[in-house]
């Protein structure tokens, strides 16, 4: 049984534009009264959790509509906040120039860990990503002049000038909604173009999609680089919410966690990175009030949405309407 | 670098490589006949060293700690796959990878909860000094025994696979499981013994480590990693490949260790090269491992 | 579907909220104590928290007259980690203190939540150079020692005992560049080598071969909780101890490690503040209560930990409980006067301590356990302060 939704849904759905519109509508009232209301440090909060959640579905971009399990996902978050965090810290707290070559940034690092590590197949690509995260890991981990393993403090964030101040909770919480909304409706429009039938095509049988005549290989490198710049985009948000980057960010754990949004929101749907994110990290907060011991619940949560809701939160209303799936295809 | 330095270290690696191959070779096993990646491999040493831990303080004795852990992580072992890991046989390595990554944390947190985050381990007194092997060489008693036990273990699980009717079995499962099962062998059971098996050489290497690094949880995931590099340099399947796997990597990581750290003191500030040099050992593994399989995809020794 | 699940978030995040607001009950001090509780190095927190909790206790749930609640929490030796705690405590929680940290990594990198929101540090521990020189900062107070201080009277120590060769070896982060320094300020002999570990490590075989083959005098190693119980082991078991004499900081030899290595311990020449049976009144009845009270003997960072909670009750009694002039919570901070468990204290200009240093010993009392005591009651060094002072430019 393949997790993720089988190829006859596989496609996201014609955008609603109006829902969306909505939603992105609400969600910044939502920031403008939090703000109002002295809420700012559940503001931050939420905002931490939906640059998590783009990073979960810059993951799902891959992993859910590509089928490559990456464990390396992580280092490009840690590069784009990396670099941010080095500009900033060297006097250049410009946001454009900042936000902008950490995205070049970690696109170029996807291109070469990709172009290498897409010529492997199975447990070799997953080992193989794995291996260029630590060693990046272990990289950082040795420059003490930003800090090594201590991590990087930096004094100030991004400076985007027009009147955005993003030591302001609000703006920054807007800063990140409009990334969100930009990069999803990105997402949403490749995988409903020719290149997004091609990676659907491959993810449920390469071979077969190679003998059709299409270069897979490029199309998933292109993928990979797709998703390692949107990784680096929340990286660069991330560094200028915690004012702080330290190499754990890089962790292949990290990749993990990035993996269990995903599979917790949905593999293989649009938002289910966000979904994942909002509800781990709110599951996480809440039960570490209860108990220091959150993680024994959450890896049970999900264990049983591995074994018995592979949609996850996006596949729920299915079960409940005992929605009976589609016989996939792959292997058995 | 003088012999008795050179030697100590080669030691020293050998040491490292041995406890590696004893997690490696279990988990070498269970990919190449089930097809399987498992993630809580590492709980399973990390279950093995605090068991140790727990029984060498009940009975007051290392020795019986070690032999009473044993048993029960393989037994764990065994009741862990007969019900969990068996329903994930038939689903993509990503269910596997991301069910085994929960287990994990299920694992991790269950020890902090029963024996708290770190427990402490002592290895016998009689063991804790050293033992002159060569006019000038002195080398920790306690780390030749590990050697020791390490060499025998290997030898011993050598012997079996290629020996016995069962370690037929096993590299018949690991060269093609369909035939195998055609043949007539109950892959199942055959499975969860060697499931047990490579929990039971998990806890021994957790129990001897335990003494000299730290039991405690999360001691599980680094060494995973390294095991996991292992098996892919020493392909998939092949007992023998986790072997030379476990050696190079040992080898290769306590070197790298010095000589690097060397290396770099000659040309930058110490701070810089005392960072710099572990973590430029640390990458040169997983250099070894993309330059393998760069080379030759399927590992050294595979026997697909 | 999707409106369902924001509203849903929503309205958690508004019971959070709610709950939280609530939960403020005025006219009470808030204390927020970050410190690393699990792991190898757990042992180290749990001394700070113990102490800090035994002198609330023993004043009667009150600091300065005004009750106290202290909110615990555990960094997990991990910098992020401690980092939102320190953000939590201090945004949501409204803590009026913060304290607590063991280690200057993890310090360093939560610092800022408190002194950003004007959140006095009283650090028990943590006191890197930086923040005694160009960086010091207002709202940051130590209350154990500086960072160098232990390792510059190792190296007057190792002087004096007249050691020709030392061999160094710390952890690579911000305290342990510290130590390394400060010892070789004050060692007039020849440094063999300078070596400096992975933070965490515990098995040092590749840096203790070459230990022996350096053959050096004296071995001086910073190495505090679990990496020093390991790297001392290991460096007995490896024979290094016949040669080769060892040379400790104060908390490198402390009751936690001997309780971890055992009788080889003994004889261990270490270099500290304080000591078990220093003798004035506080700290007489500071060892007694808290072995009435945890079973063990209390370490240096009890003592540190029991001192700060000393340290806010003075400075909460001479504001008479009003917090909200920082500047005079400053200023009482600065002249606070207190019967210190180590005998003489006062706060430098860079808000570091003024005070003696003692050589001190692993023997065994009459109980027979291993216990870290005055090799003499003469100081080694008296109203020492940091060599950094000067670099401060904080009035």
């Amino acid at each position: 049984m393949q997790l993720g939704p089988s190829p006859a849904s596989a496609l996201p759905k014609p955008a609603s534009w109006p829902v969306w519109l909505l939603l992105t509508l609400a969600a910044a009232a939502l920031g403008f009264w939090m703000h109002g209301a002295g809420l700012d440090y559940y503001l931050s909060m939420i905002s931490r959790m939906m640059i998590y959640g783009l990073a979960a579905c810059s993951l799902n971009l891959i992993l859910g509509y590509g089928g490559l399990v990456s464990f390396g996902h992580a280092a490009y978050l840690g590069i784009g906040a990396y670099t941010v965090g080095i500009l900033i810290t060297e006097g250049m707290p410009n946001g454009w120039l900042g936000f902008g070559l950490a995205m070049v940034v970690s696109a170029l690092l996807a291109l070469v860990i990709g172009a290498i590590s897409l010529r492997t197949k199975g447990v070799y690509f997953i080992m193989i990503t794995l291996a260029f995260a630590q060693m990046l890991f272990y990289l950082v981990n040795s420059v003490k002049a930003y800090g090594g393993d201590e991590g990087l403090n930096i004094k100030m964030r991004s400076d985007f000038g027009l009147g955005i101040v993003l030591k302001n909770n609000l703006h920054f919480f807007l800063l990140v909604l409009f990334c969100l909304v930009v990069c999803l409706a990105f997402m949403h429009m490749v995988m409903r173009s020719r290149m997004g039938r091609v990676v659907l095509a491959q993810r449920d049988d390469d071979i077969r999609t190679e003998a059709l005549g299409f270069a897979v290989y490029r199309y998933q490198l292109a993928l990979f680089v797709m998703a390692g710049a949107i990784g680096g985009l929340a990286g660069a948000l991330l560094v200028n919410q915690q004012n702080y980057v330290s190499p754990n960010l890089m962790h292949w754990t990290q990749s993990g966690v990035l993996m269990i949004m995903v599979i917790l929101g949905g593999v293989g749907t649009l938002a289910g990175g966000l979904w994942g994110a909002l509800l781990l990290l709110t599951l996480e907060d809440l039960i570490a009030e209860v108990t220091p011991h959150w993680q024994f619940y959450v890896g049970w949560v999900l264990l049983a949405v591995v074994l018995l809701a592979p949609k996850g939160l996006s596949g729920l209303p299915d079960l409940w309407r005992r929605k009976p799936t589609p016989p996939s295809g792959g292997d058995a | 670098m003088t012999w008795i330095l050179f030697l100590e270290q080669a030691l020293n690696g050998l040491q490292f490589g041995l406890m590696l191959f004893l997690l490696a070779s279990g988990l070498t096993l269970v990919f190449g006949i089930m097809d399987m990646i498992n993630l809580a491999h590492g709980a399973l040493y990390m279950v093995g060293a605090f068991l140790a831990a727990w029984l060498a303080q009940l009975t007051q004795s290392f020795v019986l700690g070690i032999l009473l852990a044993v048993p029960l992580t393989a037994l764990f072992g065994m009741v862990m796959e007969s019900t969990l890991l068996r329903t994930l046989y038939a689903r993509d390595h990503m269910s596997q990878v991301l069910a085994t990554f929960s287990l994990i944390l299920i694992i991790n947190e269950t020890v902090r909860m029963i024996w708290g985050t770190d427990m402490p381990l002592a290895a016998p007194a009689s063991l804790s000094g050293p033992v002159e092997l060569l006019p000038g060489l002195y080398y920790p008693s306690y780390r030749l025994v590990i050697i020791a036990v390490g060499l025998v273990l290997a030898g011993l699980l050598y012997l079996a696979v290629t020996r016995t009717r069962v370690g037929a079995w096993v590299r018949a499962g690991a060269s093609n499981r369909e035939m195998a099962m055609a043949m007539g062998i109950n892959i199942k059971r055959l499975f969860t013994l060697v499931f047990g098996l490579g929990a039971a050489l998990c806890a021994v290497a957790g129990a001897l480590l335990g003494p000299l690094m730290a039991v405690q949880v999360g001691m599980g995931e680094t060494v995973l990693i390294l095991a996991f590099v292992v098996i892919v340099i020493g392909g998939i399947g092949s007992i023998w490949g986790a072997f030379v796997g476990s050696l190079l990597v040992g080898f290769v990581d306590t070197f790298g260790r010095t000589l690097m750290p060397a290396l770099f003191r000659e040309i930058f500030p110490p701070q810089v090269a005392s960072a710099a040099g572990p973590a430029v050992a640390s990458i040169m593994v997983y250099l070894l491992m993309a330059v393998v399989l760069f080379l030759r995809p399927q590992g050294l020794f595979s026997r697909r | 579907m999707k409106a369902l699940r924001l509203t849903c978030l929503l309205a958690a995040t508004l019971i959070a909220a709610g709950s939280s607001a609530l939960a403020q009950t005025p006219n009470r001090i808030k204390i927020g104590l970050v410190s690393t509780l699990s792991g190898p190095n757990g042992a180290l927190g749990e001394e700070i928290r113990d102490a800090f909790n035994l002198a609330v206790q023993l004043n009667g749930g009150n600091l300065g007259g005004v009750p106290v609640e202290v909110i615990v929490g555990d960094d997990q030796f991990n910098p992020q980690v401690g980092k939102q705690l320190f953000e939590r405590m201090v945004k949501r929680d409204k803590v009026d203190f913060m304290t607590g940290v063991v280690f200057s990594n993890i310090m360093l990198a939560g610092l800022p939540e408190a002194t950003n929101e004007r959140v006095f540090y009283v650090s028990p521990n943590a006191a890197p150079s930086p923040l005694a020189g160009k960086e010091c900062n207002p709202f940051f107070f130590v209350a154990s020692w500086p960072n160098d201080a232990y390792h510059e009277m190792a190296g007057q120590h190792a002087t004096a005992r007249g050691f020709k060769s030392a061999y160094l070896l710390a952890p690579n982060y911000q305290a342990g560049k510290d130590s390394l320094a400060g010892f070789k300020r004050f060692y007039k002999g020849k440094v063999v080598d300078e070596v400096y570990t992975k933070l965490g490590q515990l098995d040092y075989s590749a840096e203790l071969a070459q230990i022996r083959a350096a053959k050096p005098e004296v071995m001086y190693a910073f190495l505090p909780g679990g990496m020093g119980v390991n790297f001392i082991k290991q460096f007995v078991a490896a024979g290094l101890n016949k040669d080769i004499r060892l040379l400790l900081p104060g908390f490198g030899a402390d009751q936690d490690i001997s309780r971890g290595v055992g009788d080889v311990m003994l004889g261990i020449n270490d270099t500290a503040h304080w000591a078990l049976d220093l003798n004035n009144a506080a700290n007489r009845r500071f060892v007694a209560e808290f072995e009435k009270a945890y079973k063990r003997l209390p370490t240096v960072y009890a003592a540190q930990g029991y001192d700060t909670a000393l340290i806010l009750d003075a400075t909460i009694r001479s504001v008479k409980g009003n917090l909200s002039d920082k500047d005079a919570v400053r200023k009482a901070l600065r002249e606070v006067k207190f019967d210190s468990v180590r005998g003489s204290f006062r706060f430098n200009t860079n808000h570091y301590p003024i005070q003696n240093y003692y050589l001190r010993e692993v023997k065994k009392d009459a109980q027979g356990r291993l216990v870290n005591l005055l090799a003499s009651p003469q100081p080694i060094a008296t109203n020492h302060g940091d060599a950094y002072v000067q670099e401060c430019t904080m009035r």
